[in-house]
């Protein structure tokens, strides 16, 4: 079967907007978490967030398009413009029907509707907008990168919260074997106004920690909870012959392995299924777990969830079987745009043979049987990573990525370039 | 498909759904599920749904938003109906994927009046906040739920495209299947739109018919005195099994689903292409994975959502990509009955074609009583019509610019449900 290459990333991140931004921050154990600032969260017993600095919407996007579309879809729509210009594509010297679109937002345009809605209820019916039938809906972004790009192919939108990031680059995999040669595939959320703080409040699993340095903890003794973030990562996949055919041979590396699971109802008795979503995607990617030199953590930073996903990678590779790492906690977590990110920041792991830090944990709690990496990047030999993410509702999946084609890789075997 | 849950307009259930549609009758009428003083349009087709008379227990109901309770009760009767025992199922080897526009915009809806003080705060009064406030915000609950209720441990997904979640759900149902990834899928969509913000958007862009003086005439696809779509709800879920699994089992087989295909037009959010380009190319591709001539579809079901851009749009896409066949069969679109019910119609009208195909009947379309010249294939207009059907194409077409085709065909061997 043909590999399926990353040609092209754009990243919008609470660490920075470009992809060199993002990894050099992520190198230097840069935290993006402080105090919200979109607007006023005083009142409110979480107060931090990793939100995405200096973006301005009207350096990057067509004027028009700014009123019609909401924050989450600006940062989209960037992202995908930055990663077709990074993987050079032309779109014009391709098929229209060939090229897709999939997008994986948890939440939709969240502050779009709410300003929406409270015209709605403040002042009547009349005064909702035109937009917002097309602005907070979960298909907006999608809709508007295809438009924007002229991609008539098979479209798509999954919503299936943080696991989201990764089922999208498991649905552009589908669309390369079914005849799409170049698929955007773009994960982003951006839910930091006050109706979507709250939200996100309601639920128990943010952190009511002020500390910059100590609120987001995942693995740790003193794990209390999440920072929530904002922003996320826009891939552009294509098959190896595809890529070719376009006269590039630049790209981040390949996919390899995808497996989705879903977790059994609350009560019922049985196990989590994440340690079945990594074990699928392995053998998807007909790899050994010994064969995976980094593993991306969920890393939810709830005692009980994490010492789930710490049993899930220790049933697989063994106790510190296999170095983990969580640089989400540089910038919160942002939901399928964080999943999305981790792969970006992975593949950037895999070309630089380094493995990015996980902030603010110094050691995990001892149940955690796992090698978390650190504070510092650990330089290393790194063949294959694994990229896992759970949604909230019982959703898991797992990536498994490797590092690029070789000149010897023409029929797309991916192997490890020794 | 072995399974069939529907909770529409009209009735709940299978059953009642399909003697609303062969029988022509409408289920439009006056908006009861808000005040609708004040709005452009105030005309819906709205379930009547009792959750408790429906089997959900207490917490059930107070956890889930309507569209949520309409997905659980339609995927319970699907189960129940392809006569699976789920506890003879390795969960891992059931997947399901759920389909929907707009999530759970009514407890979203609802949760923010209390917060916001009807409105009166940007900064909302998390106090006041329940608990499945989040489940609410991230649409992926409804495909949660389902999942928990016929106890998946598969892939799982919330597919939202618009006003092709359900047509897309399914297919991406059948892909799991295809490659392997589940021998048995509950697939299907749901929406529960008509609040007042849902309803207010609508009206700004006037895509919604204002006829509220004849709601039950109101819903008018390819008739010359259309005025665009009235709002619906519902949900259908199905059972799709791999074809030997089913027969393994000595199933009742509604038909097979033989080919899906979708397209985007990279045109505009809400507009479309007067030629139906990227429709006819979805519907050329969906017959060719089916290996379907034009001669094999025996019935079309339109998107056919009474707006005047959309009917000649399809009607554009169908001589497109049938050619002379598309003036000789039939056409309808049930959204003259049930209305559009957003992301979950497509799923419905995947329900009405197995059940079409079941009983060798073409459903109407109601309320067309002068063609549109611009519409000038046969829509069935009115009355059912009895004919042989083996071959069946659904058409969606939503915001977004995406077009969904799907091919359904007369189960081959097995036992004709």
């Amino acid at each position: 079967m043909t590999a399926i290459v990353v040609t092209g990333l754009g990243v919008a991140a609470p660490t920075g907007i470009g992809v060199e931004t993002h990894w050099s921050a992520i190198l230097a154990g840069r935290s993006a978490i402080g105090p919200i600032t979109r607007f006023d969260a005083s009142g409110y017993p979480t107060r931090l967030a990793g939100e995405v600095p200096d973006f301005v919407a009207r350096d990057r996007l067509p004027g028009r398009l700014i009123p019609q579309t909401d924050h989450w879809t600006h940062l989209g729509l960037a992202t995908a413009q930055d990663a077709l210009d990074d993987a050079k594509v032309v779109t014009s010297d391709l098929p229209e029907y060939q090229m897709a679109v999939v997008t994986a937002g948890s939440s939709g345009g969240t502050e779009f509707g709410q300003r929406e809605i409270e015209r709605l209820w403040r002042d009547g019916p009349q005064h909702v907008g035109a937009y917002q039938s097309i602005a907070w809906f979960y298909a907006a972004t999608t809709g508007q990168i295809s438009i924007r790009h002229g991609m008539r192919g098979p479209c798509g939108v999954i919503c299936t919260e943080q696991s989201g990031g990764l089922d999208i680059l498991g649905q552009a995999r589908r669309l390369l074997r079914s005849g799409s040669r170049l698929v955007v595939a773009g994960g982003t959320d951006a839910s930091l106004c006050p109706y979507g703080l709250v939200a996100q409040i309601a639920h128990g699993r943010l952190t009511t920690c002020g500390d910059n340095a100590r609120a987001y903890l995942p693995f740790d003794a003193d794990a209390s909870g999440y920072v929530p973030g904002e922003g996320g990562a826009t891939l552009i996949l294509e098959t190896a012959e595809s890529m070719r055919a376009r006269g590039v041979d630049q790209h981040y590396g390949t996919i390899l392995g995808y497996h989705a699971t879903f977790d059994p109802r609350p009560g019922s008795g049985r196990p989590p299924t994440l340690e079945s979503a990594a074990a699928g995607a392995l053998a998807d990617a007909g790899l050994r777990p010994d064969e995976i030199d980094v593993v991306f953590a969920d890393a939810v930073g709830d005692p009980a969830l994490d010492h789930a996903e710490a049993t899930a990678i220790t049933k697989i590779f063994g106790p510190y079987g296999v170095p983990v790492t969580a640089p989400k906690t540089m910038t919160g977590r942002m939901y399928a745009g964080g999943a999305t990110l981790d792969v970006a920041t992975a593949l950037l792991a895999l070309r630089d043979q380094v493995i990015p830090p996980t902030t603010g944990v110094y050691s995990p709690a001892p149940r955690n049987r796992i090698d978390l990496v650190g504070a510092y990047p650990r330089q290393d030999r790194l063949r294959h990573a694994m990229v896992l993410a759970r949604g909230h509702g019982g959703f898991n999946a797992a990536l498994v990525i490797g590092r690029q084609l070789t000149a010897h890789d023409d029929q797309g075997e991916a192997t490890w370039r020794k | 498909m072995t399974g069939i849950g529907v909770v529409a307009p009209g009735g709940i259930g299978a059953k009642a759904f399909w003697e609303l549609l062969a029988s022509g009758t409408t289920a439009t009428r006056a908006i009861s599920l808000f005040d609708a003083t004040g709005f452009r349009s105030r005309i819906a087709a709205e379930c009547d749904f009792d959750p408790q008379a429906n089997g959900l227990s207490a917490q059930q109901i107070r956890r889930m938003d309507r569209a949520a309770q309409f997905a659980v009760v339609s995927a319970r009767e699907a189960v129940a109906d392809s006569g699976l025992d789920m506890a003879e199922l390795p969960p891992a080897r059931l997947t399901v994927s759920v389909g929907s526009a707009v999530g759970c915009t009514m407890g979203l809806e609802q949760e923010y009046v209390v917060l916001s003080d009807a409105g009166r705060k940007w900064l909302v009064d998390h106090s006041y906040a329940v608990p499945h406030l989040y489940g609410y915000m991230v649409p992926s609950t409804l495909a949660t739920e389902v999942a928990w209720e016929v106890g998946a441990e598969g892939p799982v997904a919330l597919i939202s495209t618009g006003c092709t979640s359900g047509l897309d759900a399914i297919g991406h149902g059948v892909e799991v299947i295809k490659e392997g990834g589940a021998d048995v899928a509950v697939v299907g969509a749901t929406d529960a739109p008509i609040s007042p913000i849902t309803v207010a958007c609508f009206d700004a862009i006037k895509a919604t018919s204002p006829n509220n003086s004849d709601p039950a005439h109101a819903s008018r696809p390819f008739d010359l005195g259309r005025d665009g779509f009235v709002l619906g709800e519902g949900s259908a879920m199905l059972v799709l099994e791999d074809a030997e699994h089913a027969r393994r089992r000595g199933a009742q087989i509604y038909g097979e689903i033989v080919g899906f295909a979708s397209r985007s037009n990279a045109f505009h959010m809400t507009g479309l292409r007067p030629d139906g380009r990227e429709m006819a190319e979805a519907i050329r591709c969906a017959m060719a994975q089916a290996r379907f001539n034009p001669e094999d579809i025996d019935y079309v079901n339109a998107h056919g959502s009474g707006t005047k851009q959309n009917d000649r749009h399809e009607t554009a896409a169908f001589k497109e990509s049938l050619g002379a066949h598309a003036y000789e069969v039939p056409v309808s679109s049930i959204k003259s009955m049930v209305g559009h019910s957003l992301g979950a119609i497509g799923s419905i009208e995947v329900a009405a074609c197995a059940l079409a195909l079941k009983h060798q009947v073409v459903p109407p379309t109601a309320n067309m009583h002068v063609p549109d010249p611009e519409c000038d294939l046969d829509y069935t207009p009115l009355h059912a019509r009895e004919r042989r059907l083996d071959g069946v194409l659904t058409v969606g077409s939503g915001f977004g610019g995406f077009q969904t085709a799907m091919v359904l065909a007369r189960a081959a061997g097995g036992r004709a449900g």
